[in-house]
């Protein structure tokens, strides 16, 4: 890993960190608040609060996975650092592609 | 104490096998000592390198039960496994000849880590006046006690996984630079350890500063020169 993949990860870790804990925190109030889908879906829809969240929350997920899977691909693979780092821009597009569409589904269904 | 050693010795080269002798043990007996016995009385085709035998040169590193030590400063008493040893060369390296690595990769490795003084000075200008008790001279001398043995370079996991990577030695000599005031290599030096070998490829698993003999702590000093590289980059001084 170089100095550019090493600060896209630390960055993007850091950013993580907060919006993790207020998922789960989410998590358990709609749990212990006994919501149900509808219930999530009529606060979700429409709101702009929730679609910048998750959509920060994705794209931030996409970079520091992929970054991660490269760094796991050079080492244990036999994949060269070309290869891996081509891998790893497949899965954080397919990471960003599928988040952005969940996120899309419970903001603009 | 048992009277006698059963001592296993790595015999070949990348190619092998352990040979079993029998040595007997005395107190205060290292590591060292036993295979110099077996040298000296049992086989004289025995290959392994060493020089000063109090712990100051670092050529004697070897695999002792498993585990990177300096066999000079390393006693029996502390490693033998029910009267049973096995001594093998440097993980990590190219075996040359029984306990004896070639250690041309793990030097070659300093020099592209920039693990070279760079003087900023002639002898036509003063001697630069150094505080020690300074936050960078303080950096520099927790690292500065390096004796090249290897053991770290042995020791990490980081190295056998990735053949790119400078090792420990290298970027922890490159900690004492980049905290060295005299010093005018910097920006090629962290430059350097930016890429893809340097100090990002470290996974702080800290068998480094686990094993090392002089007890100094590498995994600190690359969490130094992460932190430095990181800065450097933001500020556009190297690139990616």
């Amino acid at each position: 890993m170089n100095v550019r993949l090493y600060v896209w990860q630390r960055l993007t870790a850091a950013l993580m960190a907060p919006l993790v804990v207020v998922h789960i925190a989410v998590i358990f109030y709609a749990t212990h608040q006994g919501m149900t889908a509808a219930d999530i879906l009529a606060r979700t829809r429409g709101s702009m609060m929730w679609a910048s969240y998750y959509g920060i929350f994705v794209a931030a997920a996409a970079v520091h996975a992929s970054i991660g899977v490269r760094n796991v691909l050079t080492e244990w693979s036999p994949l060269d650092d070309r290869r891996a780092g081509q891998f790893a821009i497949g899965l954080g597009l397919a990471l960003a592609v599928l988040g952005l569409r969940a996120v899309a589904a419970v903001v603009l269904s | 104490m048992l009277a006698e050693l059963s001592v296993s010795l790595w015999r070949g080269a990348s190619e092998g096998r352990y040979e079993t002798y029998t040595v007997p043990q005395r107190a205060s007996q290292t590591v060292l000592d036993v295979v110099t016995f077996v040298q000296r009385h049992l086989d004289p085709t025995l290959t392994y390198r060493f020089s000063c035998r109090v712990g100051v040169c670092g050529s004697c590193a070897m695999t002792v039960n498993g585990r990177p030590r300096w066999t000079c400063r390393t006693h029996v008493s502390k490693v033998a496994r029910g009267g049973r040893i096995e001594i093998g060369p440097l993980q990590n390296l190219p075996v040359i000849k029984d306990l004896v690595t070639d250690m041309a990769l793990f030097f070659e490795k300093w020099q592209q880590a920039k693990g070279v003084f760079a003087p900023s000075r002639t002898r036509h200008d003063a001697i630069a006046q150094i505080r020690p008790d300074s936050p960078a001279r303080i950096a520099a001398d927790a690292a500065i006690e390096c004796i090249n043995c290897g053991v770290c370079h042995a020791a990490c996991d980081t190295v056998r996984w990735n053949p790119a990577y400078f090792g420990p030695a290298p970027l922890n000599r490159a900690w004492t630079l980049v905290n060295d005031e005299r010093d005018g290599g910097n920006a090629a030096r962290l430059q350097a350890i930016a890429g893809s070998g340097g100090c990002h490829a470290c996974h702080s698993h800290q068998s480094c500063q686990e094993l090392c003999p002089q007890a100094l702590n590498p995994t600190a000093a690359i969490a130094g020169l992460k932190r430095r590289t990181a800065a450097a980059y933001l500020k556009g001084e190297i690139t990616a």
